[in-house]
């Protein structure tokens, strides 16, 4: 057995060393100029018998002996796919979603404040879904429309006092117009040289915010958004109707909800239709898709297009919930965010999408506790993520026509 | 009658010529044969045809109307389909998909059609996939309708390239070396498939290597060479052509008697 592993334990032997000379200078070396060797050897022998433990683990499990165990497990594990499978889809669906309706009552408001995170990022990972999962470009400024619209709904309800389900419809509105400003002269252009046009527009949105003080008040932002307001019946003196603010984070959590849903849906929907498919042809190649009549520039303005009205609606329910927004929340880091969550999710699956937004958004809260080394950790769990499932958490699967035929 | 013509084309790529004055016709219901050496110019003259690039001087008349500078996809959508000579399937998207693309130009529902999923919507689709279904059990790949293109072995990716173009029913159809890679029995089935697809009135312009296919199969010959055409004529004259023979096994060295 350990003949077969030998190539592996040589690894696994170099990269202890390794690390060991990594620790060293991290831990050995002391602001006073004094050198140390206790701590370092303490840390890494705790690491090390944790890995080994691991290995030995591995080792056993390749070679079979673990398969008294395994086997089982796989088999029922597939046999529960199997029933899943056979489950007409809108059990589940309703399961889900009567799940996220309770989600708030049951928990408490931290819990609820993370998930309408998760439900915002769900609706911009979407948006990005469209641009880069579907037509295949690398878009590095997405976050700018999560601004544009975001900064819409501020601008126009504190200067102007336009509520939020007149400037909804606007701030989609204004961030396609974005997206077309920028696409239209550059989507002519291919791969990387778009990836940084993208950069650029996003970092140009996000220093105009920043500079155009008698508009967007600069880095102070905008203070004092009205959150949303929805009438509602009142039954005193006949009937008569009151404004009523969500101004409860459990009720803003439902329009959040509806939102995600409605993004889902829509995307859902785009991605099966004869635009998905024009926009996967030029995913995957662009001269065939024109020769194949598909009218590329058309289309892919139009999934920029798309991608940026779905951030659009999303920064607009930002800005209300936050009632404040500044330049701060639009950075570049959020852009690679986003993008890291369809990477990460899959790129070309929903479902995956979805569960890369709630991965990256959950995952840093989980590891609060670890306080400075959190984003180490998070950072780690990434690369170990891709490592071991590069075409995303859930890849995508091809629907299957025929079956609904015949 | 001409259906599709070229009208002295002339390709210069900086001082190179691709393409000098050449003309040719593709008349209504036949199949012509263009072959010549590798580089003749051959592929150029189907990238002209597509409107993938605009040629220097010259004309491209189809069904009496000029196409010239008119986008690929607008051409497509007028009636021109072609194939790829290193085949481009859209290759992880399924044989159906691949198909489905095709029927782009003939379908116009937009984004809130798709939103709202109209009826109308619902019946454009089943329409599109109607069409696709019939395009690939017309080139006898229906049973890989669900596989991923990427997946299928090589002929019936060849075969699948031809369906796809085949979806739209275009009136002229350019097979840019569909034989290349078959072995002798598919190669025969190919012609077979060429000959109906004839019968279904698109007008073919077949570029091949193969010999068997292009004498087997074509109406009419155009041979270039270099960028210029140096013979055109039935299979018979061009395989007597002495500049045909001068192009493929260079000029002879003595004569014998």
């Amino acid at each position: 057995m350990i003949q077969e592993f030998k190539k592996i334990w040589k690894q696994y032997a170099i990269t202890m060393l390794w690390l060991l000379g990594l620790l060293w200078p991290l831990l050995g070396i002391h602001p006073d100029g004094t050198l140390s060797f206790k701590q370092t050897v303490n840390v890494w022998s705790y690491i090390f018998a944790g890995t080994f433990i691991c290995f030995i683990f591995y080792i056993i499990n390749k070679s079979g002996n673990f398969e008294f165990f395994t086997k089982p497990v796989v088999n029922t594990s597939q046999k529960l796919g199997d029933i899943v499978q056979a489950m007409p889809s809108w059990i589940w669906k309703s399961a889900l979603l009567i799940g996220a309706i309770i989600y708030p009552i049951l928990t408490g408001r931290y819990p609820t404040d993370v998930v309408i995170n998760v439900l915002l990022y769900i609706c911009l990972g979407l948006g990005l879904y469209v641009v880069v999962g579907l037509a295949g470009m690398l878009d590095l400024g997405h976050i700018a429309f999560y601004g544009v619209g975001a900064y819409t709904y501020a601008i126009l309800n504190v200067q102007y006092g336009i509520g939020f389900w007149v400037c909804f419809p606007l701030a989609g509105l204004t961030a396609c117009i974005a997206g077309c400003i920028v696409g239209y002269p550059t989507l002519r252009m291919r791969g990387d040289y778009l990836a940084i046009v993208t950069l650029g527009f996003g970092e140009i949105v996000r220093i105009i915010l920043n500079n155009w003080m008698s508009l967007t008040n600069g880095p102070n932002g905008i203070l004092g958004v009205k959150t949303i307001g929805i009438l509602r019946p009142v039954m005193e003196n006949g009937l008569t109707f009151e404004i009523f603010w969500v101004k409860k984070l459990e009720y803003f959590y439902y329009f959040a909800l509806a939102l995600a849903i409605l993004t889902i849906i829509a995307v859902t929907r785009i991605n099966f239709s004869r635009i998905g498919r024009a926009l996967e042809a030029i995913r995957e190649d662009e001269t065939a898709a024109e020769l194949m009549g598909v009218n590329t520039f058309y289309y892919k303005l139009l999934a920029y297009a798309m991608g940026a009205v779905f951030a659009g609606f999303a920064g607009a329910l930002f800005a209300a919930r936050m009632k404040f927004v500044s330049p701060e929340s639009f950075t570049f880091l959020e852009s690679v965010m986003v993008l890291s969550m369809v990477v990460l999710g899959g790129m070309s699956s929903i479902p995956g999408i979805i569960l890369g937004v709630i991965a990256l958004i959950v995952l840093p809260e989980v590891f609060r506790e670890l306080e400075s080394y959190r984003m180490l950790v998070f950072g780690l769990t990434m690369i170990i993520m891709m490592l071991f499932r590069p075409s995303g958490l859930i890849a995508a699967k091809r629907k299957k026509m025929m079956e609904t035929k015949s | 009658m001409a259906h599709l013509e070229l009208k002295n084309i002339t390709v210069r790529f900086g001082g190179l010529y691709a393409l000098s004055e050449l003309s040719f016709a593709i008349h209504t219901g036949e199949i012509l044969g263009l072959i010549g050496p590798n580089g003749a110019g051959k592929t150029t003259i189907f990238n002209v045809l597509t409107g993938v690039y605009k040629p220097t001087e010259g004309d491209v008349i189809f069904e009496g109307e000029s196409i010239l500078g008119k986008k690929p996809h607008k051409i497509f959508s007028r009636g021109v389909a072609r194939t790829f000579q290193n085949i481009r399937l859209f290759s992880k998207m399924t044989a159906l998909e691949n198909t489905m693309v095709a029927m782009h130009c003939r379908s116009t529902k937009g984004v809130m059609g798709a939103l709202l999923r109209t009826n109308s919507q619902k019946a454009e689709e089943a329409y599109i996939k109607e069409k696709a279904l019939e395009a690939l059990k017309f080139m006898g790949v229906i049973q890989f309708a669900d596989t991923v293109a990427s997946n299928l072995p090589y002929g019936s990716q060849r075969r699948l390239e031809i369906a796809r173009a085949l979806a739209s029913e275009p009136k002229v159809l350019l097979l840019d070396e569909p034989a290349a890679g078959m072995n002798p029995s598919e190669s025969s089935e190919l012609m077979k498939d060429i000959a109906r697809i004839s019968e279904r009135g698109i007008d073919v312009l077949l570029v091949e290597h193969d010999m068997k296919v292009v004498m087997g199969v074509c109406n009419r010959i155009v041979c270039v060479e270099h960028g210029i055409k140096i013979a055109e004529g039935s299979p018979q004259e061009i395989q007597n052509n002495p500049k045909v023979i001068e192009a493929y096994l260079g000029q002879p060295a003595a004569t014998h008697d």
